[in-house]
């Protein structure tokens, strides 16, 4: 019992040295079996592209070489110009997305561009995913931006442009979990 | 037959709703003091041949005296598994046609009993396949803004203070066939079994954080898999470390590949994206990473064009599994409703049944233990008269939600959101006694039955 007391003081104020915020009474200390992770090793790891561009990687690449990438690659699957076949149509919405048959596209729907390199980097193609090179997801990227209408076909897209690129949908969504959390 | 008929005469003092709802308190052991009255009529779950040729096959021996008593039995194994005669207990995959490692398998809910699903018929949604991870080379990052980033191998993990806690885990896009214009004809389960219930183990959320120390700026947590697809999404530190763990073991044994081997994410209550399986990475950050999993998929878009966008917590649901589509009741007479319900938001308060489409509403005998964000089970008796029936049940939580008609539902959010369809379930059972899914008349179409008009495709 007064161990047990001894233990959630401790934790408790080792938590306030700390700051956080976390809900502690119920929460047992660890035994702490964790080995330090350095930043040469977590940036090896971290893979993730957040929406201000933090993550994006040295490279670059224009549609026109990502159009050759998405023909060998990527064709399969969305079909030729992302007009979707066994997987997502990714470009060429005609209807809108309050119609009767609404075209979820990048073009039509995708909020933010990072998610693209995110995920194709991360998860294309399915056959052999993480194979593509920055410049040739780059590429890939900026294919896709052009097929919706979003770039020129000639732009160059880097790790210094891609975030700033303004989606059509970028304010199409509606924040539940912000909603319910300020009701 | 008048035999027969006195006995539902006898059974009808008790109706509590229209159309031969009962008591709930039928079945207790304290009971009515019915007796012979209230015998059960089995539901026929399996085609009307397959019951006629089991009938037949128990001809063929003495049953006073079966050959199986009269020789050894096998002997043990290591590893049991389901009867030879329960091979049609299975799960449905419904994989993506290019990419067979991408889609969904459902659980048979409509061919399981009580609130536990066995770990080897939970639903799968996988990304791009199961991945085959040997333990010794899996590590845990835990990292971003905290103060001591840290990596934890999954033999250290397992030295860590565990709890257990039974949930379910729901697929956002279980039940989605329901938005759907014509009603689809699949079984319970392989139209809503993308989601199941167990009792998961593992190290609560708080305890591995504790130990990184999060900054003050950290609001959400960006969870990554070691899948082919490296699944990534964004969770609200708080609801993360409320009720979260990284679980371990999956009733009692330790997770099955296909439910996220070594180790997982569970988040009572959250849709299942969140509770990402092959767990190798934890981001601390300010802000979402805005996943594809939180944009361009799970997201639901409503009728204006707007969509909605993290829409986490699983709204309370029900179905009826027993007596439920392409089931068979022979004859007239005593039936037992089952069903199960759950929600993402506490426990389960009431449900209702109806046996009249709606008109008038009976509460079910919910079975304890009533958990919080878990499965539970209802029952209640019904008497068919042989008419045509329309079946449906309606789950209220204890926040009061109201699981809705799914009329409310598409003039709420229309038939485009593909994720979160939770309204009431109806089964109609016709004078042959035959179970099919049914929408409510007035939503009826030209589209005949188990036409697909919208996209439910896995991508």
């Amino acid at each position: 019992m007064m161990k047990k007391r001894r233990l959630i003081v401790l934790v408790l104020s080792i938590s306030i040295l700390a700051g956080t915020r976390l809900a502690l009474t119920d929460t047992p200390a660890g035994p702490g079996l964790g080995k330090p992770a350095g930043e040469a090793e977590i940036t090896q790891w971290d893979i993730g592209i957040m929406p201000d561009g933090e993550g994006l990687p040295p490279g670059k690449g224009t549609a026109t070489e990502g159009q050759a990438i998405y023909e060998k690659s990527c064709v399969s699957c969305h079909g030729p110009q992302g007009l979707g076949d066994s997987a997502d149509q990714l470009a060429g919405a005609k209807m809108g997305l309050a119609s009767e048959y609404p075209e979820k596209t990048i073009g039509s729907y995708w909020p933010y561009a990072t998610t693209l390199f995110d995920m194709i980097r991360r998860s294309m193609p399915m056959t052999a995913p993480g194979t593509l090179s920055n410049n040739e997801v780059y590429a890939v990227t900026a294919y896709l931006l052009f097929l919706n209408g979003i770039i020129e076909e000639t732009k160059v897209i880097d790790a210094g442009n891609l975030a700033k690129i303004e989606m059509p949908n970028r304010n199409g969504f509606i924040n539940i979990y912000e909603l319910e959390k300020n009701k | 037959m008048s035999n027969r008929q006195d006995k539902r005469t006898e059974l009808t003092l008790h109706a509590v709703a229209g159309n031969g709802l009962l008591d709930r308190r039928l079945f207790l052991k304290s009971g009515l003091g019915l007796g012979a009255a209230a015998m059960l009529t089995p539901v026929i779950k399996e085609s009307k041949a397959a019951s006629e040729s089991a009938a037949i096959d128990a001809t063929d021996i003495d049953l006073a005296s079966p050959p199986w008593m009269h020789t050894p039995g096998e002997g043990f194994s290591t590893y049991g598994s389901p009867s030879e005669y329960e091979s049609d207990v299975v799960r449905f995959p419904s994989p993506n046609r290019a990419v067979p490692g991408n889609g969904v398998s459902w659980t048979p809910l409509h061919l399981l009993e009580g609130t536990i699903t066995p770990n080897g018929l939970h639903f799968e949604r996988h990304h791009n396949g199961v991945p085959h991870i040997n333990p010794l080379q899996h590590r845990l990052l835990i990292h971003g803004l905290v103060k001591n980033p840290s990596f934890f191998k999954v033999d250290d993990l397992l030295r860590y203070p565990m709890t257990s806690r039974i949930c379910f885990v729901e697929c956002g896009g279980n039940s989605n066939a329901g938005w759907n214009k014509a009603p689809i004809r699949s079984e319970a389960g392989y139209f809503h079994g993308l989601v199941s219930c167990s009792e998961w183990t593992g190290i609560p959320l708080t305890v591995l954080l504790e130990e990184v120390v999060p900054t003050n700026k950290a609001k959400w947590l960006i969870a990554e898999g070691a899948d082919a697809f490296a699944m990534n999404i964004s969770i609200p530190l708080e609801k993360a470390t409320a009720e979260g763990m990284l679980a371990l073991y999956q009733n009692g044994e330790r997770i099955r590949p296909e439910n996220g081997y070594p180790l997982r994410l569970i988040l009572p209550g959250l849709e299942g994206v969140m509770n990402v399986k092959w767990l190798r990475r934890l981001k601390l950050t300010e802000v979402p990473i805005m996943a594809r999993n939180e944009t361009s998929r799970y997201t639901e878009l409503l009728p204006d064009g707007k969509a909605r966008m993290f829409t986490l917590d699983i709204e309370a649901k029900s179905l009826i599994t027993s007596p439920s589509a392409n089931m068979l009741l022979r004859q007239p007479g005593l039936y037992q409703i089952t069903g199960l319900a759950w929600s993402g938001r506490g426990r389960i308060t009431q449900v209702a049944v109806s046996a009249d489409g709606g008109k008038s509403w009976a509460d079910a005998e919910l079975q304890e233990p009533v958990l919080s964000k878990a499965f539970t089970r209802f029952r209640i008796p019904w008497v068919w008269d042989g008419k045509r029936a329309i079946l449906k049940s309606r789950a209220t939580d204890e926040t009061g939600y109201v699981q809705p008609e799914r009329r409310q539902l598409v003039t709420e959010r229309g038939r485009h959101g593909f994720f979160h369809y939770n309204a009431i379930v109806s089964w109609q059972v016709d004078e042959l006694g035959a179970v099919s899914h049914v929408y409510d008349d007035e939503e009826t179409t030209t589209d005949s039955p188990g036409t697909i008009d919208i996209d439910t495709g896995w991508d």
